[in-house]
């Protein structure tokens, strides 16, 4: 005979609306075993924790049985209440009655009725449970960081400050992400290399940071505490071992291929450094420019390089890493508008994107900074229109909430470079940072024209060669606006990286249908993910500006932190385990298992389940076809039992 | 003096109720009234429009009757309304109680009273056929469905004898409805009245079933549409035009004759192209034709702009100055084309109106694609045309 204690929490309303709580209550009493039940506003809250421990002591309870809202929220919390309390922590059972019911229905009779089934099948599979113990394991307390840009950037140097082994991993040649395409930054303007390169620096002369450039994810093992990465070193051409950052390959080197960090608008040369301030300042050699590599002649890098370090034979090599704890920083990519042929971006020479003023602004940039269309001239009317691709449903449902501040930036900027009239076509000005509004109103002051009316088409003139016509309802007064401009800047919608899904199969994150990672809860945990140690920052995520983007990658590193700062942690209790004396040899669950925890033990004719890698799924115990394998806190009889008590109703 | 209004939201509840459901969406972002034809010629915004339908501002009966039904916003709009279905529910609350603009009540009431919109007689409705042609049976594969337009505009009988004399080439084995079939409803559907519409439309299932009717051929893109998004039937039903260049493509109809280095332009019709996503059998039919060379308008395909024609507007007066088929009619003579192709009896008629108000008929000439083709097989259906339709 059990003592069970079951508790029903109301949630405030949240529960208490769609289900009749005390009827439940007064249900569970009826139950076998059951010896008390009560209900309650808040079981979460200190009262109502208080409330269960003193029911156990009282009543010498030895199972929890808490219906409330998801274990995602509250299973940590009383677990540790009734393990205060002198129980073993799995002697708790949740029953969740608000995501599974009365979220889900506005009906109370339905309400009511599916959470007594519910509760009903909960308390037969209680009376079955046993106490388990947990796990302990040591931790590793090394950090990997995925991505380079300010994200990456800022974590690393955060983690590394507090002695931690942090590994940057950047796919590009450089780190420095798009922010170091920039030239100034919203709100305050200030230039973007002044604030990023310092810190760029930092990270090539921080002891405690591997910077892995020019490298990518090949394959993640291991679980939180002990992650066990593979990393691809690309092929450099240049081993960087010996290279002295002269620079003077660059100088001589014929080859040319597109210059990726000015957005393609003009060429570079195959062995290259992205740009001056790239870290680190050693280049690598893009095969597919290269006149060697493509012909068979050349070698000029080679024969100028004194330190003997050009490398034609070098190959791809890997290296594996051990850390605790991973962060994903990979940002994010500006839809291809091009689809999108209302707009005549990639048609017309005029129609720009985004980054690709970004870089016209840039004193590195293609121009030197001046603002010149393709052909040298200075445009003498701009537009710059919002939302393309962004709030639409036939392309991207999110705002994209960075492109209405730079557009402003932009708006800015040409004035200050050229005398061109700029207008600015939007739907709304979403200007809800800090400094935000004022940067707006102080835009506006500066005779920037806002026509409200998203543009319907940018066409050729046919007055004026060359020139564009952009067309638009301005909405305010309801007039039709053809407006001749000679440069369109568009302002794309911010996406997830092109291989985003790739790199979350990697890590076993989930994505939304875009490829933004998710995170484990919108609110509460919006930096850590569905894996235990695996947590995600900046762009990624979703859209957003710089200062929310290093507000994450602190908060990542904190969160890393708190894994990588323990010596031991203890792991989840509830993992699958085989009785050899009945394992078939079948292989099964070999077969099933998504985290290759069961292995074949080919001397004794039986699988093993390597418990450090078991994340408790159950799937093997379920294709067991002798029932050898027991899943721990939910074995057959446990489930049996539930399902028992379910079909009762 | 502005005047102040207040919502009247019980109105706005009536549209929503009448198939308008998607006021609701709309962010007012001007996409849909920046891309439609009409805006920089005519009173008509579309933005507008669902503007006053959401609050129900009083006023909307005044610029409702402007769209033509030509799908370009509902392509565009972001927030993925369905624009037209708006159109139509405004139009059926606002002109429930009869008020219909003048020129718009002749068609209506031949419809209701006729079950065509030309005042045509219907005991008359196959007499373009002079009995050479046969009446659809059961055993035949294709039901051709000729519709009011083909069977009463003295121009487009002619689209009805070149389309019937090509399936006859093609020997395919087909048939014509009996006069017991009406209107598909199209326009009066767009027009707002949908009990008329549902009328209609009965009958003609009546018939269809009594045939038992499983394929169909039509020449009017708004036939295909009706048939295929408002019957509620799974009809297997192909645009002409598509059937066309598959005979060609499988060289059951071979063109002959040398056209002699002419250029054609094409008008994608809205109801073919945006509304049912045909673009390329009818330029394939061109591209097939000895001697013709194919140019394209600046706005073409998915892009192309509406005739003005649809959505009632083929029986409505518009002031010179804001008829989109003048517009196009100049950006097709602008292309140096000697003839403007088309594939829907409404766009025939609204360019053929153009052509002579603006006096270019030496300069260029519509034509069906499927005349294009009877003319390149040397089939001659032009005998001195009588006037099949008796205006009554
Ligand atoms: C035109 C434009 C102007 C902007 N102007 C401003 C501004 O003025 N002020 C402001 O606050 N914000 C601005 N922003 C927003 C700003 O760019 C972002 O907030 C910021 O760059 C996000 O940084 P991140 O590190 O998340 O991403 P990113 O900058 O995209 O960096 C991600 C890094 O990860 C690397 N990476 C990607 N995938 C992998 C992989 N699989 N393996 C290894 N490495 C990988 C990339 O190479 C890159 O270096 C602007 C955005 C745009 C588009
Ligand atoms: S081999 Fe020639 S083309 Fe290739 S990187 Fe060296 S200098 Fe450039
Ligand atoms: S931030 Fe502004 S421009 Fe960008 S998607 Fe949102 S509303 Fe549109
Ligand atoms: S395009 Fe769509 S969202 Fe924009 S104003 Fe028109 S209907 Fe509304
Ligand atoms: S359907 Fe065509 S005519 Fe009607 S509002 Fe939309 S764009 Fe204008």
């Amino acid at each position: 005979m059990s003592r069970i204690g079951v508790f029903v929490c109301h949630c405030g309303l949240n529960i208490a609306k769609t289900i009749r709580v005390s009827e439940l209550a007064e249900f569970a009493s009826t139950l076998p075993d059951v010896v008390v039940a009560r209900d309650y506003r808040f079981m979460c809250s200190t009262p109502g924790q208080e409330m269960i421990a003193n029911d156990i002591k009282e009543h010498r309870l030895d199972r929890v049985i808490v219906t409330a809202c998801s274990p995602l929220m509250h299973e940590h919390t009383f677990r540790k209440v009734i393990e205060k309390a002198g129980l073993n922590q799995y002697m708790l059972t949740i029953v969740n009655i608000r995501e599974q019911v009365s979220w889900v229905t506005s009906d109370i009779e339905e309400g009511t009725a599916k959470a007594k089934a519910l509760l009903n099948g909960a308390v037969y599979r209680a009376r079955l449970l046993a106490p388990l113990s947990s796990r302990v394991i040591d931790v590793n307390s090394g950090v990997m960081i995925v991505g380079g840009g300010i994200a990456g950037i800022q974590a690393a140097l955060e983690l590394a400050n507090t002695g931690k082994k942090v590994y940057l991993v950047e796919k590009n040649s450089t780190i420095g992400g798009h922010m170091a395409q920039f030239d100034k930054t919203f709100p305050t303007l200030d230039c973007s290399a002044c604030i990023l390169t310092p810190k760029m620096d930092a990270v090539l002369q921080h002891p405690n940071i591997t910077l892995m450039t020019y490298c990518e994810i090949s394959e993640v093992k291991g679980f939180v505490g002990n992650f066990d990465i593979k990393v691809r070193q690309k092929a450099r051409y240049v081993n960087h071992d010996k290279c002295n950052a002269c620079l003077a390959c660059t100088e001589k080197c014929p080859g040319k291929g597109i210059s990726e960090w000015d957005e393609g608008l003009v060429k570079r040369k195959a062995i290259h450094i992205p740009f001056p301030q790239a870290v680190p300042q050693k280049p690598v050699i893009d095969r597919d420019a290269c006149t060697y590599f493509l012909k068979g002649k050349c070698r000029l890098c080679e024969k100028v390089c004194e330190q003997k370090a050009i490398d034609f034979e070098q190959q791809d090599t890997f290296i594996d890493v051990k850390v605790g704890a991973v962060i994903v920083a990979t940002g994010y990519n500006l839809m291809d508008t091009s689809p999108l042929v209302q707009y005549g971006y990639g048609k017309y020479p005029g129609v720009y994107s985004a980054l690709e003023a970004e870089r016209l602004f840039n004193s590195a940039g293609p121009t030197s900074g001046k603002v010149t269309l393709r052909d040298g001239k200075e445009p003498q009317a701009i537009a710059i229109l919002h939302c393309i691709g962004s709030r639409d449903k036939n392309n991207y449902e999110h705002c994209s909430r960075v492109c209405c501040m730079y557009s402003l930036k932009f708006a800015h900027l040409f004035k200050e470079k050229t005398s061109a009239d700029v207008y600015q076509f939007y739907i709304d000005i979403r200007a809800a940072g800090k400094g935000y509004e004022e940067f707006y109103n102080r835009i506006i002051e500066e005779d920037v024209k806002f026509i409200r009316g998203k543009v319907a088409r940018v066409a050729e003139s046919s007055d004026e060669p060359g020139r564009l016509i952009v067309e638009a309802e301005d909405t305010i007064t309801g007039k039709f606006v053809q407006l001749p401009v000679d440069m369109v800047v568009l302002s794309p919608a911010m996406i997830p990286r092109e291989d985003s899904k790739e790199v979350g199969r990697l890590f076993n994150l989930s994505t939304d249908k875009h490829g933004f990672f998710m995170e484990r809860h919108p609110k509460l945990a919006p930096l850590s993910t569905m894996s235990e140690g695996i947590f995600i920052a900046g762009t990624c995520q979703s859209p957003k500006d710089i200062p929310d983007t290093v507000a994450q990658a602190n908060g990542a590193a904190a969160e890393a932190l708190t894994i990588v700062s323990r010596e031991k942690m203890e792991l989840e209790a509830t993992t699958a385990m085989v009785n050899p004396a009945s394992c078939c040899g079948c292989q099964n669950c070999v077969r099933v298992c998504p985290y290759g925890a069961p292995l074949f033990n080919y001397e004794k004719g039986v699988s093993e389940i390597n418990e450090a890698l078991c994340k408790g799924c159950g799937l093997c115990a379920s294709v067991c076809p002798t029932s050898a394998i027991i899943a721990r806190h939910f074995t057959n009889e446990q489930v049996l039992a539930e399902i028992e008590g379910l079909m009762e109703f | 003096m502005s005047q102040a209004v207040t919502p009247y939201l019980e109105m706005s509840q009536a549209i929503i109720e009448a198939g308008g459901e998607a006021l609701k969406k709309c962010y007012q972002c001007g996409t849909c009234s920046g891309t439609c034809p009409w805006t920089p010629i005519t009173n008509f915004n579309i933005r507008k429009l669902v503007r006053y339908g959401q609050l129900g501002f009083d006023g909307i009966e005044d610029f409702m009757w402007g769209c033509s039904t030509c799908k370009f916003c509902v392509d565009r709009c972001p927030r993925g309304v369905e624009l037209i279905d708006i159109v139509t529910a405004i139009r059926n609350v606002y002109s429930g109680g009869g008020m219909l603009p003048q020129s718009l009540r002749s068609f209506v009431g031949s419809l209701a009273a006729r079950g065509n919109p030309w005042s045509g007689d219907p005991a008359k409705r196959n007499d373009w056929a002079k009995e050479k042609y046969p009446l659809y049976k059961k055993e035949m594969e294709y039901l051709f469905w000729t519709c009011c337009t083909i069977c009463y505009d003295p121009r487009n009988t002619r689209l009805a004898r070149a389309t019937a004399e090509l399936l006859n080439q093609a020997a395919l084995s087909w048939g014509i409805p009996s006069i017991d079939v009406n209107c598909c409803g199209e326009s009066v559907r767009k027009v707002g009245d949908l009990e008329l519409f549902e009328r209609l439309k009965n009958t003609n299932l009546n018939y269809f079933q009594a045939n038992s009717v499983a394929k169909m051929i039509t020449v009017s893109p708004h036939c295909l549409v009706t048939f295929k998004k408002e019957y509620g039937e799974d009809y297997n039903i192909v645009h002409f035009s598509e059937l066309l260049a598959s005979l060609i493509k499988e060289g059951k109809l071979k063109p002959k004759k040398d056209f002699g280095g002419i250029k054609v332009t094409y008008h994608d019709p809205c109801y073919l192209g945006r509304h049912s996503g045909i673009y390329d059998a009818p330029r394939d039919v061109i591209k097939s034709l000895p001697g013709v060379e194919l140019v394209e308008m600046k706005r073409n395909r998915e892009q192309s702009m509406c005739c003005g024609g649809g959505g009632g507007g083929l029986w409505m007066e518009k002031l010179k100055g804001e008829r989109l088929s003048d517009l196009r009619v100049e950006e097709a003579l602008a292309t140096g084309a000697n003839v403007l192709a088309t594939a829907c009896p409404y766009c025939i008629t609204m360019f053929e109106d153009s052509i002579r108000t603006l006096n270019v008929d030496d300069k260029i000439v519509v034509k069906d694609v499927t005349e294009l083709l009877l003319e390149s097989l040397e089939i001659n259906i032009d005998e001195p045309v009588g006037d099949m339709c008796e205006i009554v």
